[in-house]
């Protein structure tokens, strides 16, 4: 078990949050949309530049920047 | 007795809030804004069981922080108005983090009701929601519904009924939040209490809370007290520096992870869904839409195809508007005396508006199409796609939205598209967004581009439309990214964005979405353009031709009655009444309107008329008839006369009004760019509004134009004038692309983000427009196209 960011997540790869680390807005943006400690997410794909990229989050399908995604550290298996 | 209460409807974007709000009020909704900010507020009135039910739309929010604009509004709302009912609209698919906001509700006490929307979804999904038990563990009242199909409404509506007879205090609910917080929120309530705060309006324990989440609003609140101020802050420092030394956090995080936990405790045991992660049949879908590859192939193609479908579905009801106008124009011309009023109603109004109306049928496709896009979910997967591009430039995946309402396929509107740009959280990407969104290629500018592509660019219609196209994008791109390297400098808000699933849009949703903005569209075609089309033809009629000159016309004319008596056509109409006569006589000729008479008065007029029209046609005469050719030439020679005198009559009338002489005026920094005066008017009409360019141009070609050519287009006369080619036709174009925002642009953007921003905004277009407009004329002449 390996912790990564979500930058470095493969498609089709799931993992368990293990921590947020981002402050102020984009924090509370983060923890509005369900990602939170505890959270089980998994990489649906990615956007034609490789960015945005597309999570499913509790069933739903979120999307993120990748410079957004670097304060989310994920415990994969791995 | 009508028993009356207000409820307040809320929940997370997209989850079907609108929706029901639609289908609990009709179209007897009220839209207006929240006091003092630009949060549009929705209001209806419903009746349900002999109560009258007053509904009021919140914003869409995630959460009730201080942090948005929208959620302070609905969170206000709730305490200040105090509704009877707050309904959650809770999206069943997503059950986890829509109930982080009933949570909120909860926290705050107030009567609540969650509906438990999009059940038939959760249903496809394999998920399996045991509503009974949610609504045990919440202790809530929770009623399922599908608001698309206007399923479970009366089931919500006796729900909140009953929930609004009970007519209890607000119970808040307190969450535990761990012994650390714990302690802390009772230590913050108690000072509270204490200090005599209305902690009836607001919830002691909800405060504390705030508090300790760091929320502005509140904080600022309880400093009011400046000693209890004093102790609240001094205990949350203490609480902060105590988590993060022990477990490495903020109170505001613990604060979400402790409200996900008791969440999720809950749905643990209410919900059951099938498998992991199953991958649904929009993640399906999107494995082909959002593609690397065929991803973006896809979304031109899609552009491509709504943008011709769009032109080919309205081709039929704009040209049976434009038929009927021009009868319009036709039967007042030949009912009206004529004089002042008739060319006020004619060139004025009818050509005018007309040109306007129109193209209301493309519009509303356009609006249709965009409510297409918006209500699948297709729009969502838009902006994801095209977010890195716009994020280049300054701008952001959602800025694609109000881009597109603009204009960005090809026509649309200015006014709903800026107000589409609410979405936008960051202030800067949202100015930008606003700024340039009157660079697209709105509903006004193309009648514009239609009469000078037809005119000048006849074979190429499509591709010079697609070309217009992607120059107005790769201008108003380029706009957004100086825009966001000098006034607007800074950092690019948050993207966390939802990706709704694909929906098959309902037809009644539909319609009303795009019919929003189409009447806007019309409301303001009948009203500002009305009034601009009047003060153009004032300011192209008056002042009127000096009597001394108009006298000078009037002698030329009769010049050529006496040639024409004097010639062998004075031989059949010997004298000017008979001239006269005849000249209404040739008139219904032309119409087909006469018939053969056995009155030889007649039949000299029909022989002469015959054999005028058979000259002017080029037909040979007819050897029955027994006039030759030589009285029929003298006639047409006078009538070419009496048109030419006509026109300089005109033509001269013209130059001398007002309008005429500010054209005249603005010659000089506009004939680098090959713009007329005629040109120049128009273009000073079109800072009211752009579909005034074309009209004004029509009337001042109208205006001075012989009774031939009156029944030529525009563009047919346009081609025709020597001082016009394509070159000056495209820097038309692009002057009207660009130049400033028309007043009803102007007008919203002063309403969204100030009076500076829309100065800014009018003279930031136009220079560029000139500066633009200046440089292509240059590299076109020196290129040697303007020939």
């Amino acid at each position: 078990m390996t912790i990564i960011s979500i930058r470095h997540m493969a498609s089709g790869e799931k993992g368990t949050i293990v921590k947020v680390r981002a402050h102020g807005e984009m924090n509370r943006r983060l923890r509005d949309m369900g990602l939170v400690s505890g959270t089980e997410i998994f990489i649906q794909g990615r956007a034609p530049l490789n960015d945005p990229v597309n999570i499913k989050v509790r069933g739903n399908n979120l999307t993120l920047r990748n410079n957004e995604a670097d304060f989310i550290e994920v415990e994969v298996e791995r | 007795m009508k028993k009356k209460i207000t409820i307040a409807l809320a929940g997370n974007p997209n989850a079907g809030k609108t929706s029901l709000f639609n289908q609990l009020t009709g179209a007897r909704a009220h839209v207006g804004n929240y006091p003092g900010v630009t949060v549009q507020k929705k209001e209806g009135l419903l009746q349900h069981d002999g109560w009258e039910i007053h509904v009021v739309d919140l914003p869409g929010t995630y959460s009730l922080t201080a942090y948005s604009l929208e959620e302070l509004v609905a969170r206000n709302f709730i305490l200040e108005e105090r509704p009877d009912v707050v309904v959650d609209v809770v999206d069943a698919t997503n059950l986890d983090r829509n109930l982080y906001l009933a949570l909120q509700f909860m926290e705050i006490g107030v009567p609540l009701v969650i509906a438990s929307n999009m059940m038939d979804m959760a249903e496809s999904m394999g998920l399996k929601i045991d509503l009974e038990k949610l609504k045990t563990l919440l202790e809530v009242e929770v009623v399922p519904t599908v608001a698309r199909q206007g399923k479970g409404l009366d089931r919500l509506l006796d729900s909140v009924v009953r929930v609004a007879e009970e007519n209890r205090e607000w119970r808040p609910k307190n969450i535990r939040y761990g012994p650390d917080l714990d302690i802390k929120i009772r230590e913050i309530s108690s000072l509270l209490m204490e200090s005599r705060f209305p902690t009836d309006k607001y919830p002691a324990r909800w405060l504390a809370v705030k508090c300790l989440e760091g929320d502005q609003e509140v904080l600022k609140l309880v400093g009011g007290d400046e000693a209890v101020g004093r102790k609240i802050n001094a205990a949350v420092e203490d609480l902060t520096r105590h988590l993060r030394v022990t477990l490495d956090d903020e109170p505001e995080g613990i604060i979400a992870d402790q409200r996900y936990g008791f969440i999720a405790s809950v749905t643990k045991q209410a919900v059951t869904t099938e498998g992991d992660f199953r991958r649904t049949i929009s993640d399906k879908i999107d494995l082909v839409l959002l593609n690397r590859l065929l991803g973006p192939i896809i979304l031109l193609a899609v552009l491509y195809a709504i943008y011709h479908l769009i032109f080919w579905v309205s081709g039929a009801p704009v040209a049976w508007f434009e038929a009927f106008f021009k009868c319009l124009g036709g039967a007042v011309n030949s009912i009206m005396p004529e004089g002042f009023l008739r060319s006020l109603v004619v060139s004025g109004l009818i050509d005018g508006v007309g040109g306007v109306i129109g193209f209301v049928p493309l519009i509303a496709f356009m609006f249709f199409a965009i409510a297409v896009l918006e209500d699948s979910g297709y729009l969502a997967r838009i902006a994801f796609i095209m977010d890195r591009i716009l994020r280049t430039f300054g701008l952001h995946g959602n800025s694609v939205l109000a881009l597109m309402i603009g204009g960005g396929i090809a026509g649309g509107c200015a006014v709903p598209g800026i107000m589409a740009a609410r979405t936008l959280r960051d202030p800067k990407e949202r100015l930008a967004t606003i700024l340039v969104t009157p660079l697209m290629n709105c509903g006004a500018k193309l009648p514009v581009y239609a009469v000078l592509i037809a005119a000048f660019f006849a074979r190429h219609e499509g591709r010079m439309l697609f070309l217009l196209t992607l120059i107005s994008w790769g201008l108003a791109l380029l706009a957004a990214r100086i825009l966001r390297w000098t006034v607007l400098r800074g950092e690019h808000s948050p993207f966390v964005m939802e990706l709704p699933p694909y929906r098959l849009p309902t037809f009644k949703g539909l319609l009303i979405h795009s019919w929003e903005r189409v009447w806007e569209y019309i409301k303001k075609a009948g009203t500002i353009i009305l009034a601009i089309s009047v003060v153009i033809w004032v300011l192209m009629t008056f002042p009127a031709l000096p009597e001394d000159l108009a006298q000078g016309f009037q002698n030329q004319r009769r010049q050529a009655e006496q040639v024409f008596l004097a010639g062998p056509g004075g031989k059949i109409l010997p004298h000017t009444g008979a001239l006269n006569e005849f000249n209404e006589y040739y008139q219904l000729f032309q119409t087909k309107k006469v018939k053969r008479t056995g009155e030889d008065f007649q039949r000299d007029y029909y022989a002469l008329a015959r054999a005028v029209w058979a000259l002017a046609q080029g037909v040979p005469l007819d050897p029955e008839l027994e006039v030759d050719s030589a009285p029929a030439q003298g006639y047409l020679y006078y009538r070419r006369r009496i048109q030419e005198i006509g026109v300089e009559e005109a033509g001269l009338a013209l130059r001398r009004s007002f309008g005429g002489r500010l054209g005249l005026l603005l010659e000089k920094i506009t004939r680098p760019l090959g713009f007329d005066w005629r040109t120049n008017i128009a273009l000073v009409g079109g800072f009211a509004a752009k579909e005034v360019v074309i009209s004004t141009l029509g009337t001042a070609y109208s205006l001075s134009a012989t009774e031939e050519e009156a029944s030529k287009s525009l563009a047919e006369k346009l081609a025709s004038q020597p001082d016009w080619n394509p070159l000056v036709a495209f820097t038309l174009i692009l002057f009207v692309m660009v130049y400033s925002p028309c007043a009803a642009t102007l007008v919203v953007i002063v309403r969204e983000a100030g009076w500076g921003w829309g100065v800014f905004a009018m003279f930031y277009t136009t220079i560029s427009a000139y500066l633009l407009c200046l440089a292509a004329a240059q590299v076109g002449k020196a290129l040697g196209l303007g020939l």
